[in-house]
């Protein structure tokens, strides 16, 4: 038995994802989110908010994050929702809330404080180095 | 309210988060692979100046998605280096998402004190 | 005293007796289908502790005291305590042994554990090294999704090919031959990789350890599948499990009626949604000390080949891009003893 033949019959006996079921899924809650997010726009744009509007319905969401994390639901949510709660800021703000929770048994500072960015710290790292690399092309190019 | 940019915002936001399903199920990128391209491409996209008319068209189906959270660190570079220069390309992309990631910081923080984990169920 | 046959099969001649044994488990195992044939259900997973890691060593300690107290025997009568578990360097089963005073071996065999260690204690027993020798295992949902996972609360999505860690423990108490359950031979697996990288689908990383221990088993001792009541793997679940058969298939050893799964059996596959079926170390030790050792005690099985199998995989190894080693020890487990002539 070679390891393409055995990663031939792994394959073919593993079952696969429900494939548009899943997608569909996705498509709905992360749409839905994204809908309460512009609902969350109007309401502090008519409160004269502008611009600023955006920002703070992000950050409404991820506090709206934090509290399902915290009460135990985002999980249970986004086992049926998959990329629809993962993609949106609220699955950014779910990673940092649930390391924090997790971890604060190994103490509050290389528990709770180190390890609440093992999942989000990438994100932080890789979109500042690229956001860094865009700003000295448009020094040297702009 | 307009009805139909919540329309849009639904529709765009649920594509961005498909095609991460998508690539969930039918490549081997891991989640938190995924959400560091989606970044990434945000600042791709924000940086050649695509991700803006995303943002006017569908609103916070843009914003919300981690490619707008991409966008909005290239749009701080890019403001910040039209004022400040070569030091902007260092400052701009975390003072345009400060807020962000100290409320995330924050309410992770007083999640951790407050809240347990529990089983799944 | 053991006899090697064949290549790597031990018979150990004096069949030593399995004189006591508990499983313990939680609410999700209280759910499924095994629930009636446990010794101990706690419906708070956390046993009453802090920590999961404290949940996992308090509840291993409880299986060890539990088959203690089934075969009246107490601590200073155990010569030896064989135990393992999956969290990093083994603490669940250090701590529980901490106030024991047993003398004690750590053992890593990931979920092959409750095998690996049967093997010791039956094979210490057999050469007369020790009287009375304990095997026990655990293992903890919560733990082990911390350590090789995610935090609980993270909203991951589970791929339809991973398993659900069994928050379970199970404790077997070895001692010379005097009544059913013997252990009438073992064969120590050898480390097998196939190249499975998948961390979500171990099931295809372990079944081809299984089917060469099996193979090897097989060829030393000249039987065949159908010489036994039920071969019984650890925990492939759904997607290994049908690997092994396919394996044994192609190997000559058709034993897909024979063959059942602890992984599979320990929880209802459909209406608890753990996917592939159950995993861990707890699985197959509670599966084995709750529903199949009674069996055989009573004489409703007759003849048992017992494999837990383990992924030798870390997280450490995973990232680093390495595939998936798997290991399965053979415990052949008998209502009756090795027959005068094999003694000989």
């Amino acid at each position: 038995m070679t390891k393409q033949e055995y990663a031939q019959w792994t394959q073919e006996e593993s079952p696969k994802s429900k494939g548009p079921m899943n997608i569909l899924k996705a498509f709905v809650f992360g749409g839905g989110i994204c809908a309460i997010g512009q609902l969350l726009v109007f309401f502090y744009q008519s409160r004269g908010a502008g611009e600023l509007g955006f920002v703070f319905a992000s950050l409404s969401l991820v506090v709206l994050s934090a509290v399902l994390t915290g009460l135990n639901v985002y999980d249970n949510i986004a086992k049926h929702a998959g990329a629809g709660t993962l993609v949106p800021i609220t699955g950014f703000a779910n990673s940092m809330v649930s390391a924090a929770m997790e971890f604060k048994t190994e103490g509050y500072i290389l528990g709770l404080g180190a390890k609440m960015f093992s999942i989000a710290g990438p994100v932080i790292v890789y979109g500042v180095s690229a956001s860094v690399i865009y700003g000295i092309i448009l020094v040297l190019f702009g | 309210m307009d009805l139909f940019l919540l329309l849009k915002a639904f529709l765009v936001g649920g594509i961005i988060c498909a095609i991460g399903q998508v690539l969930i199920d039918y490549t081997k990128l891991t989640p938190a692979r995924i959400l560091v391209s989606y970044v990434v491409l945000g600042v791709i996209l924000g940086g050649i100046g695509l991700y803006q008319p995303l943002i006017d068209f569908a609103g916070a189906g843009a914003t919300i998605p981690l490619t707008g959270f991409g966008a909005t660190l290239a749009k701080g570079v890019r403001e910040a280096v039209s004022s400040d220069g070569l030091f902007g390309a260092f400052t701009g992309g975390l003072t345009a998402s400060a807020g962000g990631i100290t409320v995330a910081i924050i309410a992770a923080l007083l999640a951790g004190l407050l809240c347990k984990s529990s089983e799944k169920s | 005293m053991a006899k090697r046959i064949g290549n790597k099969t031990l018979i150990l001649s004096s069949s030593p007796s399995i004189i006591g044994y508990a499983a313990v488990g939680a609410k999700k195992e209280k759910q499924g289908p095994l629930s009636g044939y446990f010794d101990l259900l706690s419906d708070d997973s956390s046993f009453g502790q802090k920590t999961w890691e404290k949940a996992e060593t308090h509840m291993q300690k409880t299986a060890i005291e539990l088959a203690l107290q089934k075969c009246n025997t107490q601590k200073d009568q155990i010569d030896f305590l064989f135990a393992g578990d999956l969290l990093n360097q083994c603490i669940s089963s250090a701590y529980a042994s901490r106030d024991m005073l047993i003398p004690f071996f750590g053992l890593y065999g990931a979920c092959s554990t409750m095998s690996e260690s049967l093997c010791l204690a039956s094979m210490f027993v057999d050469t007369g090294l020790g009287q009375r020798c304990l095997a026990a295992t655990s293992s903890h949902f919560c733990s082990a999704e911390r350590q090789f996972r995610f935090p609980l609360e993270y909203g991951g999505q589970r791929t339809p090919t991973a398993q659900w860690t069994v928050t379970g423990s199970g404790a077997c108490v070895v001692a010379p031959s005097v009544q059913a359950p013997f252990i009438r031979a073992v064969t120590v697996g050898t480390v097998q990789d196939l190249g499975i990288t998948d961390i979500n689908n171990m099931g295809a990383a372990m079944a081809p350890a299984a089917a060469k221990t099996l193979c090897q088993f097989f060829s030393d001792t000249r039987t065949r599948p159908e010489d036994y009541d039920m071969i019984l793997t650890g925990d492939l679940g759904f997607v290994g499990s049908r690997l092994l058969e396919r394996l044994m298939q192609a190997e000559g050893y058709p034993m897909a009626k024979l063959h059942n799964d602890c992984g599979l059996m320990i929880y209802d596959r459909k209406k608890q949604d753990v996917h592939a079926g159950g995993s861990g170390c707890g699985c197959a030790a509670s599966v084995l000390c709750s529903f199949i050792l009674p069996q055989i005690a009573c004489q409703r099985l007759k003849n048992v080949l017992f494999l837990a199998t383990g992924a030798l995989m870390s997280p450490t190894s995973t990232q680093q891009g390495e595939s998936i080693p798997g290991i399965a020890h053979l415990v052949y487990l008998s209502s009756t003893p090795n027959p005068k002539e094999v003694i000989c």
